[in-house]
């Protein structure tokens, strides 16, 4: 009975949370500042949360797109079809790899960060006294990173795999001696822009959406203590990356299952 | 002169979790003085200022500041009562990625449509009526903690708001920041015509600058009055918190078993 009942108790918290983080996004989402005031507060945003991401996303990007190089060529000329590597890289980049591999990196890096950040501010009582002078730090605070993240997911996922593509090239024409017209051209004709790049960004946006929103309500709903805040920004880095890569095969099936 | 109360608290009850904080609490803050409330740690002081704040609401009970029920208040109209409420936090609650001009500038940037230089020029005054003027350009981690509260305190004035609450002004603070801390309380009320209220454990600092004064425990109000009618209070539980004995009607020991059975020495006979 007493398992039971615990059992239950943990599913209402669950409940409780997943309500709070909704009407959460819901006030965070209808009220958008004033452009004059939010769109410097937004631009300062973008700045900590995508351009500081840049780096760590551009080296991943190009890593994993050397390594799909390498092993692309290495199981296609088995087959003597190591012409169709700009292809399998391109495909496998602006699929999957670009989005998924962007927001778990943006989770770890900008995610966690977010967390900490809006947790401590809680923590030190600067979201309460911003309430007490008037202020909704839901508005001045939360939206403009919230947006933040919604614009910097897809720009990132789109530089991802960009500089992946680029990676992969490196390997496959300039080291392994793949020819570059068919390199290029097997891209071109296989690639199509609606069922591979769109689909590609829309994961982006999903994801980029999800891993913010994780992230802000983390870190705005901490238990305000020490304690509370490494616990609040380890769940925005788990709850992000299941969530990710859950909802990727959602989308997969979607978009590409064939049924 | 409006003599009515600036803040009337009629039977407030709040629950937290399973903790019933406040039971019933009744409560009039005069306008335009100083009125500390007292108690023991941990019975809500905090709280209290909260619900004046409507930051919480309570479980029953209204609560109304000048004149407005402040839990009945729609969002729009709350965030309008607050622009005349200062508040000034334990901690402070400096925005810590803001130099300590802009902290002040904050509310005024927010809620002003005032030009830069006049910005600048009401910044300035209220540094220097909290005398740090020249620490504009620091950073909060620059500040001790005396300062930090002095900004704070210029921040919470910058709209020139009617009501002003302290909490905890002078927990952690030295003997010199104190004597700073009071002074500047007992000035801007007497400058500024605030009622000022002001939430502590500081017994004799409180007393020494508050027109009138209030006790809570165990989620009432126990004792209040003037500082003089307070110290000649009959109530034991009020003298002990005023004296800090050690034990009384709150007692020393905290409810436990019976000793003798904590230490199997007795009963063996019953």
């Amino acid at each position: 009975m007493e398992k039971l009942a615990s059992f239950g108790r943990r599913g209402l918290d669950i409940l409780a949370s997943l309500g709070r983080s909704g009407r959460f996004l819901a006030g965070v989402v209808g009220g958008v500042p004033k452009p004059s005031v939010g769109f410097p507060l937004l631009l300062r945003q973008l700045y900590s949360i995508g351009v500081l991401s840049l780096a760590i996303i551009v080296v991943s990007g190009l890593f994993i797109g050397m390594v799909l190089g390498l092993q692309g060529y290495t199981i296609l000329s088995d087959y003597g079809s190591e012409a169709a590597i700009g292809q399998m890289i391109a495909l496998t980049l602006v699929r999957e790899l670009g989005p998924v591999v962007t927001a778990l990196l943006f989770a770890g890096r900008a995610g966690s960060a977010l967390t900490a950040e809006i947790g401590l501010m809680k923590t030190t009582e600067q979201l309460s006294s911003m309430e007490m002078m008037g202020v909704d730090p839901l508005r001045r605070v939360i939206a403009p990173r919230l947006w933040a993240g919604f614009i910097a997911v897809p720009v990132l996922a789109a530089v991802f795999s960009v500089v992946g593509i680029w990676g992969g090239m490196m390997v496959g024409v300039e080291w392994l001696g793949v020819f570059e017209g068919s390199f290029w051209g097997n891209m071109q004709s296989s690639v199509s822009f609606t069922s591979d790049v769109l689909n590609g960004v829309i994961k982006s946006i999903v994801f980029g959406f999800v891993c913010t929103w994780i992230a802000v309500y983390q870190g705005y709903d901490c238990v305000p203590t020490s304690a509370g805040i490494s616990s609040a920004t380890t769940k925005t880095v788990v709850y992000s990356s299941l969530a990710v890569l859950g909802l990727d095969f959602v989308l997969t099936a979607v978009m590409f299952g064939d049924f | 002169m409006d003599t009515s109360p600036y803040i009337e608290l009629r039977d407030v009850v709040f629950t937290r979790g399973d903790r019933r904080i406040f039971d019933g609490v009744s409560l009039d803050i005069p306008r335009g003085k100083i009125t500390a409330i007292m108690g023991p740690s941990g019975t809500g002081k905090t709280t209290l200022l909260r619900l004046i704040g409507g930051q919480l609401r309570p479980d029953s009970g209204t609560i109304s500041v000048a004149g407005e029920n402040v839990p009945r208040l729609k969002r729009k109209d709350l965030y309008r009562l607050r622009e005349k409420m200062g508040m000034l936090f334990q901690s402070g609650a400096l925005f810590t990625d803001l130099s300590v001009f802009e902290n002040v500038a904050f509310p005024l940037r927010v809620h002003t449509a005032l030009p830069e230089d006049m910005i600048r020029d009401i910044v300035l005054m209220k540094l220097e009526a909290v005398g740090l003027r020249g620490a504009r350009e620091l950073m909060p981690a620059e500040l001790s903690g005396g300062m930090t509260r002095r900004v704070a305190l210029a921040r919470s004035i910058a709209l020139d708001p009617e009501l002003i609450m302290y909490d905890e002004p002078f927990t952690g603070q030295d003997p010199i920041a104190m004597g700073v801390l009071i002074k500047l309380i007992r000035d801007l009320n007497s400058s500024m015509g605030l009622t000022s209220v002001m939430v502590s454990h500081d017994v004799q600092e409180s007393l020494s600058i508050c027109h009138y004064a209030c006790i809570v425990a165990d989620g009432q109000v126990i004792g209040d009055g003037t500082p003089e009618e307070l110290r000649e209070h009959p109530s034991q539980r009020v003298q002990q918190f005023l004296h800090g004995h050690p034990d009384g009607p709150v007692p020393f020991h905290y409810p436990a078993a019976d000793a003798g059975q904590d230490w199997g020495i007795a009963g063996r006979g019953d």
